[in-house]
């Protein structure tokens, strides 16, 4: 079907060859185990295929046919119709890496945008061309702090109030390091917006401390002290950050951190079921030669025309082998041009538009909950972006399952990472939500808590 | 041609896509967290869409022409894929919904995780891992784990064939691993008596491209694979070049332990200008309670009144997540569309078709260039870029003056072990009129390296830009325009 050969073409082929069948061809391959049967559904056409997948796609409920304050991670924006429609172009997503750059300048010039719009956000130096997501940006600092000190810090500090499975992957990223310890999120550390726990535990050893903003709680936490600390003791930091909260709040290169880490996701990236989203990765500029993965620099070409290629490669994996920092190769391109479309298109007015719906909206709904009668704030000193903790009268998990009757799907259960936050949900409200969403939704939790 | 950024496009005032004001009362945000200015472009909608058409058309694609960019599969995506990814129940759920709310989901995943292994002959496979390097990466620490639990933590050492991708080095690095390179023999397989001489108990694995990037078949693929796992070492397989072995060997047969497939390359997804990839991971029985979660499990069989239910599954002795939730799901459904409209017999087809296109289109090359390993390749074959009689032409001014007569250039440099290597892999779905063409511009090229060598030199002439300055570059490093302050 996606093969063009004719029969008489096959039959030159061969001859030009010097074989008589394509089986000819394989004949190196052990006889025994040569051409398997493989038990496989038969094929279908592109007509019956597209009818399965209305039928498989009609099994889930998509997060629009709700009203979602499901965050914690990943977040229900609006996508632009232009953002779709560009990445569309089979220009764009039927290219590769752009080793050639006089026939790569297209992506070449959107990923040089893409990096400029990062460091702009953030208020970092430098940007690379993308990791795959937020989780393994996070981890790929670990690596950086852990390289950048020649392994001569072995203390990886998170605190518990960063993404629990950003957490994970750090650890598993660690895990080859043997040396390495991850630790600070333990459940005695607690998640006080004092931050005394971790400071105290920031040592000579600490290679890296990870923190996030807004927290994975929504706060926002003023990391002031802990940095200065931190960089008295030598160590480094990396903030993992909301994209979306920049539009509103001062960005991680204010508070002079080292590494600065996030999930692009909200900049235009479907929900997709969890992936692909974005990874961003952007540092101070003295860690550039440690720093992993793709980046694009700004050059002239033989006639001086102004051009774009990939850049300071000595870094990466295909030139350094075994000594470099990171393996990564193939990174999140298409989703990267996402992003620098949709702040394009948004630009200063809407993404600052977006960010301050985000903020007002959550906290009308956060003051809403919070008069229900068995619902408080979980932490209702400390100011938050969009998202924030509810203590429920009931069980998370089973006031999500009743709230799905209402067509709300709950915020997030905080105890299924949390063993210490049973009866917490965890709300995010995004620009899509409507004030009356919002009041809907109290009432929902109303009904379902009196059931 | 040249077209200006963003931040230069922008004119202050002027705005794209608005949101509706607030519809609820406001909230002052504390002074202290509020940001003083982001300077982002001010663009109207068709400023946005002219400027990234225009970028758009300054690109090379498979869409656009012939990409025999070697070891990177760069085969036709078929346009039903972009289609049902962006079907609402697919493109818009949460990866925490309840999960009887994402039954669609989880029933692709499953019959991915089945069909590719049914494909590859492993026990079990977790469609977790973002890309082929992350893949790898799981691959070393299962290998690491596994020595682990069994008590064996010396072995330390991980055997890789010179001819390997620089992710297989660099992935047993970062994963503790002291990395042995492994020479290749005069066939180009890997040389069995160096292999025998490492072949200790410090040996903890051997990463295995097969075929290799030279695009040949390891003929002592089996003798190779007893010879680590009778030290006590596991074999993983680098799944970058699966393509010419879909319905021709199952690599779990031959007794691989552990393999990635990348999504990007055998199973269609889009490349996208550098991803994203997808690079499950499937391993043997014994390896399976080690793969990283969560893996998709059917929970209830089903019957004819109830389809079955799916759910998670996070194995017992897991080397953790690798990213948050589940994988590139997006990506998940795309290839599981590919397989689904292929079919056994299709996907032989696609085997074949890859390695007739690359036998007959290096039989066509070798007449004007040197062929180092001169047998029957698989789905890609590797030439050198350079001649005797003319030293001053390089691999690279041959893959630069390709792009004047309309194709992308092979990958080049690579492998290491080529002198100056051009790697050719045009993979099943391009016809016999396009490798023709091809062939006849390498000729054309061998000849005008001999009569013009300066059109050579002086090549790309009808590219966008002309041959850059790659060491102004990274001098001068600029990794960010002009930002308005």
């Amino acid at each position: 079907m996606f093969t063009p050969h004719t029969k008489n073409e096959i039959k030159e082929m061969l001859k030009v060859i010097g074989v008589d069948t394509i089986e000819d061809l394989f004949e190196k391959v052990p006889e025994k185990h040569r051409f398997p049967e493989l038990d496989l559904p038969e094929p279908l056409t592109e007509m019956e295929l597209a009818v399965e997948l209305n039928e498989i796609s009609s099994a889930n409920a998509p997060a629009d046919d709700f009203i979602s304050f499901l965050g914690a991670g990943a977040y229900n924006h609006y996508i632009p119709a232009a953002v779709d429609m560009l990445l569309r172009r089979g220009e764009f997503y039927t290219a590769y890496t752009p080793y050639q750059p006089e026939i790569s300048q297209g992506t070449l010039q959107s990923i040089f945008e893409f990096q400029s719009l990062m460091t702009e956000l953030t208020g970092m130096d430098v940007s690379n061309a993308s990791h795959y997501d937020g989780a393994t940006a996070a981890a790929e600092a670990a690596n950086l702090a852990y390289h950048f000190f020649r392994g001569k810090r072995n203390k990886i500090l998170v605190t518990r109030a960063v993404h629990p499975q950003y957490r994970e992957t750090i650890r598993t990223y660690m895990y080859g390091l043997e040396d390495v310890v991850v630790f600070g999120d333990e459940e005695q550390a607690g998640f006080s917006p004092d931050l005394q726990n971790t400071l105290d535990q920031i040592d000579n050893n600490t290679a890296l401390v990870v923190v996030q903003y807004p927290d994975f709680f929504g706060r926002i936490l003023d990391y002031t002290k802990l940095i200065e600390i931190a960089h008295a003791r030598g160590a480094l930091v990396c903030m993992v950050f909301n994209p979306t909260a920049l539009g509103l709040l001062k960005p991680p290169g204010e508070f002079d951190v080292d590494i600065a880490v996030g999930d692009g996701q909200p900049l235009g990236i479907p929900l997709s079921f969890g992936g692909p989203y974005l990874g961003i990765f952007t540092i101070k500029e003295k860690y550039v030669r440690k720093l992993a993965g793709r980046l694009v620099g700004e050059t002239v070409d033989e006639e001086g025309q102004r051009a774009y290629v990939l850049t300071l490669t000595a870094r990466e994996q295909h030139i350094r082998r075994e000594k470099s920092t990171s393996n990564i190769c193939t990174n999140q391109g298409l989703m990267a041009l996402a992003a620098t479309v949709y702040l394009s298109l948004l630009g200063k007015k809407g993404f600052k538009q977006v960010a301050n719906l985000c903020y007002q909206k959550a906290h009308y709904a956060a003051q809403k909950i919070s008069k229900l009668e068995g619902f408080e704030l979980a932490f209702p000193d400390t100011p938050f972006f969009h998202e924030f903790v509810i203590k429920t009268p009931k069980p998370v998990f089973e006031m999500n399952f009743h709230l799905q009757n209402h067509w709300v799907l709950g915020g997030y259960d905080l105890n299924q990472a949390y063993p210490e936050l049973e009866h917490h949900m965890l709300v995010a409200v995004t620009e899509k939500i409507s004030k009356q969403d919002i009041d809907d939704f109290v009432l929902a939790l109303q009904e379902v808590t009196n059931d | 041609m040249t077209e200006k950024t963003v931040y230069e496009l922008s004119q202050p005032g002027r705005s794209g896509v608005t949101f509706p004001d607030p519809d609820v009362p406001n909230t002052p945000l504390p002074e202290s967290f509020a940001r003083e200015d982001l300077v982002l472009p001010e663009l109207s909608e068709l400023d946005v869409i002219r400027h990234f058409t225009t970028l758009s058309k300054l690109n090379y694609s498979i869409d656009g022409g012939f990409y025999p960019l070697g070891s990177c599969t760069m085969k036709y995506n078929p346009k039903i894929n972009e289609q049902i990814v962006r079907l609402p129940g697919l493109a818009n759920t949460h990866p925490l919904q309840p999960i009887v709310s994402i039954q669609g989901n989880l029933y692709i995943m499953y019959q991915l995780q089945e069909w590719l292994q049914e494909i590859s002959g492993f026990q079990t496979v977790s469609l977790t891992p973002a890309a082929g390097a992350q893949g790898e990466l799981v691959g070393a620490l299962i290998i690491k784990k596994f020595h682990q639990i069994n008590e064996d933590p010396k072995r330390n050492k991980i055997l890789i064939p010179d001819s390997a991708h620089g992710t297989n080095p660099a992935t047993s690095s970062m994963s503790g691993f002291k990395v042995v390179p492994m020479p290749s023999d005069e066939r180009g397989n890997v040389d069995l008596e160096a292999l025998k001489t490492e072949c200790d108990d410090s040996l903890a694995g051997l990463m295995l491209t097969n075929p290799n990037t030279l695009g040949l078949f390891e003929e002592n693929v089996e003798t190779v694979i007893d010879l680590v796992h009778d030290a006590g070492g596991l074999v993983y397989g680098d799944g970058a070049n699966l393509n010419a072995l879909l319905g021709i060997l199952r690599p779990g047969d031959v007794g691989f332990d552990i393999m990635h497939f990348n999504l990007h390359k055998t199973f269609s997804t889009p490349h996208g200008g550098g991803g994203p990839g997808s690079g499950p991971v499937g391993v043997s029985e014994q390896l399976a309670e080690f793969l990283p979660g969560p893996i998709v499990i059917m929970i209830e069989e089903g019957d004819e009144d109830t389809p079955p239910f799916y759910g998670f599954h996070y194995p017992r002795y897991s080397i953790g997540r690798m990213k948050a939730f589940y994988g590139h799901f997006g990506m998940h459904a795309r290839a599981y569309a590919y397989i689904a409209m292929h079919g056994p017999e299709g996907l032989r087809n696609i085997a074949e078709k890859a390695v007739l296109n690359a036998n007959y289109l290096m039989t066509k090359v070798k007449e004007d260039y040197v062929l180092p390993y001169d047998r029957t390749c698989m789905h890609e074959f590797v030439v050198e870029g350079a001649w005797k009689d003319v030293p001053k032409i390089h691999a690279l001014d041959i893959s630069k003056r390709l792009m004047d007569y309309g194709f992308h250039p092979p990958t080049n440099y690579f492998p290491l072990i080529v002198h100056e290597a051009l790697m050719i892999e045009p993979t099943e779905t391009e016809s016999k009129q396009t490798l023709d063409a091809f062939a006849k511009a390498l000729k054309a090229i061998a000849n005008e390296a001999r009569e013009a060598p300066e059109v050579l030199h002086q090549a790309p002439h009808t590219t966008p830009v002309r041959r850059c300055d790659e060491v102004k570059a990274a001098r001068d490093l600029v990794l960010c325009c002009w930002i308005p302050d």
